[in-house]
């Protein structure tokens, strides 16, 4: 973990139709740290994700990325710059294959008119089996079909595809949702393997015990505000479990 | 491993409907041997060109997660416009530019509605089918005009031994096609679009452009292969393509094309299509009243579409088995290596 601020939002607000979603929100993350985001259900945290990965534009509010004001139009202007996110409903296809989901929207072509081209199939299924591998995740095949692998197989595909991409920061809403514990323990490892490869990560859940053993720093949410923001070491489970349900 | 391969090769959709295809020619050719004779696949094949072309065209835009119900009303209404065009006085080949850019037209605005107005495609374009169809019989006046023999018709119909000019223009739209949405980027933002829209655009996919690209192409060639008919039967019928659309759709999820989108190849479209045309024929060549085809052509579409998930539901069966072997396997060998310390 280093000192400098790999993100940092200032007084971010928004509204969705009457509901005040983010509140004034501000937040700096550091590089290669992990970070979890942990709040009860409708705190806004995934409010504030899609705001960092350009999927949405806050109200009010800036946001810098490596010192510099950003102002994302797209998930894809985000993705460009190194912010990857895996959102809380899957981000994958589910009938298509391994190799296609870690390629899609970015597929390797051999001539292109315009935009489009035909796709290396043989080099991306090479490379998406490699990308797999450097997340420990031996599958067998990259023709496997997404839906025929496990949740937390799924979630390092995904991670696998983030790291292929070089990508800067990580952010995970809820990926240990609707996964039993040993999936789970996967995920977990993946997102551990990604701190010693330099990627920054935002762990988003609302299971606190999923995210303590690997953070480096806590950031709780409630009603659309930071109401604590905290370094492990400064602080506790039993805190945090405190500070979570009694908001 | 090898195993594995042939597995995931039967558990494709369109290789059921392939199956299914083999076993109905070979029913029909023991009721009556005449069936598979070069004649009679000449005929056969005289018209079933048209039929693929258009079930390509719908087989993408359904694989996209969107529907085209006025295919059969733009089948008409191209190639009557070409020929009304033709008789104003403006050049055969302007005219069937015109034509087809009617095609393209119809495609972009059924596209339009449906993404602009965030309605369903199965409305939009059921609107377009009635309004399409009303502006071709607008268009005869009344009375289906004449065939004007100054249009290249023969580029694209001629008879040739066994085949027609038509199976070639067929063969090279399911070549573009295929290499385009199998081999190709676009190819693969259709799958994703049609497959989960939203997954899609959270990866950059501008699934709205990439649907109204499938929507266009849908009316190109709903167009294009109303030419090639109206060319083949040199008159142009406002009638022409009446429910077409829906023998379309039926072509495609019998060769393996999801309705929910996201699944299905050219090759299957194709093949639901020629299925289609060979039942027909096969059910008059069997001398059984011809009104018994559209009840052919029922209990096929719900056999076909039963069939495939079956043979689905029964290859992802056998994979989690091996998943679950395995995954024992690897619990015996990590007791074994604790065993051993
Ligand atoms: N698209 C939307 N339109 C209207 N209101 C929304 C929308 N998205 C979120 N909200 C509202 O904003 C608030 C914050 O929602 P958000 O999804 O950010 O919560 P969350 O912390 O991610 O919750 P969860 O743990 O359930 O995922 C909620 O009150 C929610 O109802
Ligand atoms: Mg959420």
């Amino acid at each position: 973990m280093s000192n400098e601020n790999i993100i940092e939002c200032k007084d971010l607000n928004k509204y969705y139709s009457g509901v005040h979603a983010l509140k004034n929100l501000s937040l700096k993350i550091k590089k290669d740290s992990v970070v979890g985001l942990i709040g009860d259900n409708g705190a806004g945290k995934s409010t504030l994700i899609k705001i960092l990965s350009g999927a949405h534009a806050p109200d009010t509010g800036h946001i810098y990325f490596e010192g510099n004001e950003v102002k994302f139009k797209s998930t894809k202007q985000a993705m460009n710059l190194g912010i990857e996110t895996i959102y809380q409903y899957s981000a994958l296809i589910p009938q298509m294959s391994i190799a296609r989901n870690i390629f899609i929207g970015r597929e390797q072509t051999n001539f292109s008119l315009g935009s489009i081209g035909l796709m290396k199939s043989k080099t991306m299924d090479k490379a998406a089996m490699d990308a797999l591998n450097d997340v420990e995740l031996h599958l067998r095949s990259p023709d496997t079909p997404v839906n025929q692998l496990s949740g937390g197989e799924r979630q390092g595909v995904v991670i696998a595809r983030a790291m292929y991409f070089k990508s800067k920061v990580l952010i995970l809403d809820e990926p240990t949702n609707h996964l039993s514990v040993k999936e789970t323990n996967k995920v977990l490892r993946f997102v551990e393997g990604l701190k010693k490869q330099g990627v920054t990560s935002i762990f988003i859940t609302h299971n606190l015990s999923h995210v303590y053993p690997i953070a480096d720093h806590l950031c709780v949410m409630a009603r659309g505000e930071k109401i604590a923001d905290l370094a492990k070491e400064d602080t506790s489970i039993d805190e945090l479990t405190d500070l979570l349900v009694n908001g | 491993m090898k195993n594995n391969r042939i597995k995931s090769i039967l558990m494709r959709p369109e290789i059921s409907t392939f199956i299914m295809f083999i076993v109905i020619m070979t029913g029909f050719f023991i009721a009556n041997d005449k069936f598979l004779s070069p004649r009679n696949i000449r005929i056969v094949m005289g018209i079933t060109p048209e039929y693929i072309i258009v079930a390509i065209g719908i087989a993408i835009l359904m694989i996209s997660g969107e529907f085209d119900l006025s295919v059969g009303s733009v089948f008409a209404l191209v190639p009557m416009t070409m020929v009304q065009l033709v008789h104003q006085g403006i050049p055969p080949w302007f005219a069937i530019a015109l034509g087809l850019s009617i095609g393209i037209a119809v495609g972009f605005v059924n596209g339009f509605i449906t993404l602009r107005f965030g309605i369903p495609s199965f409305i939009a374009t059921l609107g377009m089918l009635y309004i399409a169809r009303s502006l071709t019989t607008v268009a005869t006046g009344g009375f289906p005009p004449p065939f004007p023999h100054s249009l290249p018709n023969e580029l694209f119909v001629f008879q040739f031994e066994v085949f027609r000019a038509s199976l070639f223009w067929m063969l090279g739209v399911a070549a573009i096609a295929g290499i385009m949405l199998h081999r190709s980027n676009l190819g693969n933002w259709i799958y994703a679009t049609g497959g989960d829209t939203g997954a899609a655009s959270s990866m950059g996919i501008k699934t709205n452009n990439v649907k109204m690209f499938c929507f266009i192409l849908c009316g190109f060639l709903a167009g294009f292969a109303g030419m090639i008919q109206t060319f083949r039967i040199e008159a142009p019928l406002p009638s022409q393509g009446y429910l077409l659309e829906l023998e379309s759709i039926a072509a495609a999820v019998i060769g393996g094309v999801s309705l929910f989108g996201g699944v299905g190849t050219i090759f299957g479209a194709a093949i639901g299509a020629i299925l289609i045309r060979f039942l027909e024929s096969g059910i008059i060549m069997a001398r059984i009243d011809a009104e018994w085809f559209r009840a052919g052509l029922g209990s096929l579409i719900i056999i076909s579409v039963v069939f495939n998930t079956w043979v689905v539901r029964r290859g992802e069966n056998m994979v989690h088995k091996n998943n679950a072997e395995e995954e024992l396997k690897d619990d015996d060998s990590s007791k074994e290596k604790k065993d051993e310390a």
